[in-house]
């Protein structure tokens, strides 16, 4: 190779002939310095580190990740909170947070900007240079091709120079038509080398983006039942995270209220599964200060309040249920959520009356929006649709629900362990049956429970981010950079007149298998165009 | 009229599967050729005949394998690749798509037997273990990206099938021209594995420009759907692993001592990646992408 090509790129990439004279004087402090540094932005190193960045990012997803599947990671420490307290310790539960998964990707990045500076300007003298003098010999180069002819010299610069410039060649003509040595010498294809440097500068700014931009932005999720306006603070969630430089400042003042729920379903006669259509969800949203505003909001059609954007994740059933004291007086009444479990909504829930009973109360059971009983005397949901025949079925529990301990408990959920059972399973009374509108003594003259009505519920994330208008011009500029630098051919083509021949030959720089035809090709157009003008 | 388009579709894939079959064998016994004409010292003239009926087999099937696809899309109302067995009907489909795509730039008609046996193995396993009736579009997938970034996605792993295919041929080519692998007779009629690798670069490095694009539309629709763009799903995992090995290969083509063998060792890692991703993670891995269509 030419040693123009020598200084811009490592010295163990291929472009490069094998480097010379390896034995190394003693180094200095600032040697080795440079020494390191030559290693860092070596290809070896860049290559390593990207395998090694593959193989750091498999156990993220053989465990789950905090970020994507809190759920997972709860359960996983419940079952197995000896291999969790394992993998735990080396952060494998957020892979992509942890000390030596940053290691990697951040000397990969110090790698490819060590790699980059230096050619970018390289690359920005180049473009300004005229291209390089014509080998004395152009024998060994590729698709070397040698026609005798009677045109002048002239001639042949004249109509070389015409044909590479309409193919996109920048020329520049070396020697002298009346000395007998006189050739053009062209180059191409200068985007290939920027489109692989703006790849790599997208990347780096994409990084950027990601790890400082999105440093700001926050998300949280919350159940919002039907009716019941949400504001957007901090304590408003039911899950929440900030990123590193989130201040609760950012939050915008906004209130959401789910006002209806509309789900279709078809009903598939052969596998006898209802399969979800579309789910509507009916807000109002107000800005501080504002009117109630009517939306629509749909999976995959996020609406957005302010800078914030409001995500429907999923949706489920509310009963009301009311309980009272045995002189009639109110100790629980509200909507709960019950959390869906199949497909016909068949769903969860738990509701836990800490006062106002002779004992604490919980209870938990299930949700059938469409309920058939099977022989066995269990229920099942026919399908997701509430026909007004909704049933609730509710085991019942006394006994010290830990809710006075100060620490957080999962609203729903009920660990019976250390409860006793009063209704349902072995506690000789059976277990509570409410269909809507109806009401149930509770055992041992507790009083009494109530299932009042129904209202939908929907999910909701909550996402503020500025970032991905960001990401997105990187990402473009990541694949615009990236298709020129693969597809466009960086290459010099040289045509010299020795004698009464003409000589053709081609330079690849980087990869371009097709070179060689591209110099059969514009020689046999040279001669045409030749030819052309020797008959005109 | 649904179940009755379904029901040719799954005809017609099935007689698909028959025809690769038939067009796998002919490309086996054309190595088989091959081999004896090397034994008797005879080069490799042309395609032989076995290669022709082969190459013509291929061709029919992939043309009763779309009309299959198309058949699917009609019945269903939206595209026919939203689930499990859709998306190897498709997968295998493109693959074989590239591998004819191929064939008019450069002669890799050598690659049938890996290719039909690929296809004939995927698809076979599919249509027998992942068949599902056609359902309705679930709410999560209502979304023009569905059709550009599985679209894509499915195209990219058809030009990393076709580029592991040539990979597996360059290490087995590079081997016989250092002595080894003599009893492979038929590698003296495949192309010389510097080439092979040129061939497979190309076919590679479309790959991954179209890889690169899956995994920025798939994030402007994780954007549009979940809130955020990037959120380590094991599906985005896989997909940004594939990614850096065949970032990797690209490197290992631009590095000394790293051309060759083991770049190509890269392109079949990175192949088997995206094959795991296929499979593995979608059967067995939990995640946001959980559209098998299966329990």
């Amino acid at each position: 190779m030419t040693s123009a090509s020598r200084s811009d790129r490592p010295a163990d990439h291929v472009d490069n002939a094998d480097a010379p004279g390896v034995a190394q004087p003693r180094l200095g402090p600032l040697g080795y310095l440079r020494f390191f540094w030559r290693q860092l932005t070596s290809m070896r190193t860049a290559l390593f580190l990207l395998l090694l960045l593959a193989l750091a990012a498999i156990p993220g997803s053989l465990v789950p990740q905090t970020t994507s599947d809190p759920n997972g990671v709860l359960q996983f420490q419940q079952t197995d909170p000896e291999l969790y307290d394992v993998l735990d310790s080396f952060g494998l539960f957020s892979t992509f947070g942890t000390p030596w998964f940053s290691a990697i990707y951040l000397l990969l990045f110090i790698s490819l900007v060590g790699c980059i500076i230096p050619r970018t300007k390289h690359h920005f003298d180049a473009l300004r240079a005229r291209p390089p003098k014509t080998p004395a010999r152009l024998q060994k180069l590729v698709g070397f091709t040698s026609l005798p002819t009677t045109a002048s010299a002239d001639a042949v610069v004249a109509t070389a120079r015409t044909l590479l410039r309409s193919q996109g060649y920048r020329v520049e003509t070396y020697g002298e038509a009346s000395t007998g040595s006189a050739s053009v010498s062209a180059e191409r294809g200068y985007l290939r080398e920027t489109g692989n440097l703006v790849f790599h500068a997208a990347l780096v700014g994409m990084l950027l983006t990601v790890g400082v931009g999105g440093g700001f932005g926050y998300t949280g999720q919350r159940v919002l039942v039907q009716g019941e306006p949400f504001t957007n603070v901090r304590a408003s969630y039911d899950s929440f995270s900030g990123g590193r430089f989130f201040q609760e400042s950012a939050l915008e003042p906004f209130s959401l209220r789910l006002d209806d729920f509309d789900a279709d379903y078809a009903f598939d006669v052969t596998s006898g599964v209802w399969h979800p259509e579309d789910f509507t969800a009916s807000l109002s949203t107000r800005l501080s200060g504002g009117d109630w505003e009517p939306v629509d909001l749909k999976v995959n059609a996020p609406v957005p309040i302010g800078g914030t954007d409001v995500y429907l994740l999923g949706n489920g059933y509310a009963p009301v249920i009311t309980v009272r004291d045995p002189d009639g007086t109110a100790v629980f009444s509200g909507p709960v959520p019950f959390l869906q479990l199949d497909a016909n909504l068949w769903s969860r829930g738990v509701v836990k009356v800490p006062d106002g009973l002779a004992d604490q109360v919980g209870f938990s059971g299930f949700f059938y929006p469409d309920p058939v009983q099977l022989t066995d005397g269990t229920f099942r949901s026919f399908s997701p649709v509430d026909h007004g025949e909704s049933l609730l079925t509710l085991f019942a529990y006394t006994g010290d629900l830990g809710l006075d301990e100060g620490i957080g408990v999962n609203a729903y959920a009920l660990d019976p362990t250390d409860l006793t059972q009063i209704a349902g399973g072995d506690a000789g009374a059976p277990a509570l049956e409410l269909r809507e509108g109806d009401v149930v003594e509770l055992p041992e003259e507790l009083g009494t429970i109530e299932y009042e009505g129904l209202r939908r519920y929907i999910s909701v994330d909550i996402h503020h981010d500025a970032t991905p208008v960001w990401a997105l011009v990187f990402a473009v500029l990541i694949l615009g950079g990236l298709l020129l630098s693969l597809f466009i051919p960086r290459r010099r083509v040289w045509v010299k007149v020795v004698g009464d021949r003409i000589e053709y030959a081609g330079l690849a720089r980087g990869e371009d298998p097709t070179l060689a035809e591209a110099v059969a090709e514009f020689a046999q157009k040279h001669r045409d165009a030749l030819d052309e003008k020797m008959d005109g | 009229m649904t179940e009755t388009l379904a029901a040719y579709s799954l005809v017609a894939i099935y007689s698909a599967i028959a025809v690769y079959a038939l067009a796998f064998i002919a490309f086996v016994l054309d190595l088989g050729k091959r081999t004896a004409d090397a034994q008797a010292g005879e080069g490799t003239a042309g395609a032989s005949r076995f290669q022709r009926v082969a190459f013509a087999l291929t061709i029919l099937g992939w043309i009763i394998h779309v009309a299959s696809i198309v058949l699917r899309g009609i019945a269903a109302g939206h595209v026919p690749w939203s689930n499990m067995f859709e998306f190897a009907c498709m997968g295998t489909a493109l693959t074989i798509a590239v591998f004819l795509a191929v064939q008019l730039w450069r002669d890799v008609r050598f690659l049938g037997s890996f290719i039909l046996g690929l296809v004939v193995l995927l698809l076979g396993l599919s249509a027998v273990n992942f068949y599902v009736p056609i359902t309705p579009l679930p709410p999560a997938l209502q979304s023009a990206w569905l059709v550009i970034h599985v679209f894509v996605a499915t195209l990219a792993t058809g030009f990393f099938a076709v580029g592991g295919g040539l990979s597996i041929a360059q290490l087995l080519q590079s081997r016989r021209e250092a002595g080894g692998l003599q009893k492979l007779r038929f590698l003296r009629s495949f192309p010389a594995s510097d080439k092979l690798e040129a061939i497979a670069n190309r076919v590679i490095i479309v790959g991954f420009a179209l890889w690169t694009f899956t995994l920025i539309a798939g994030a402007i629709w994780a954007e549009r759907a979940w809130g955020r763009y990037w959120g380590w799903d094991t599906k985005e995992v896989w997909t940004f692993i594939v990614w850096v090995v065949f970032a990797g290969y690209i490197h290992a083509r631009a590095t000394r001592g790293w051309r060759g063998n083991p770049s190509a060792w890269l392109a079949i890692v990175g192949f088997a990646a995206v094959l795991f991703n296929f499979t593995v993670v979608n059967l067995f891995f939990s995640g946001w992408h959980a559209y098998s269509g299966l329990k």
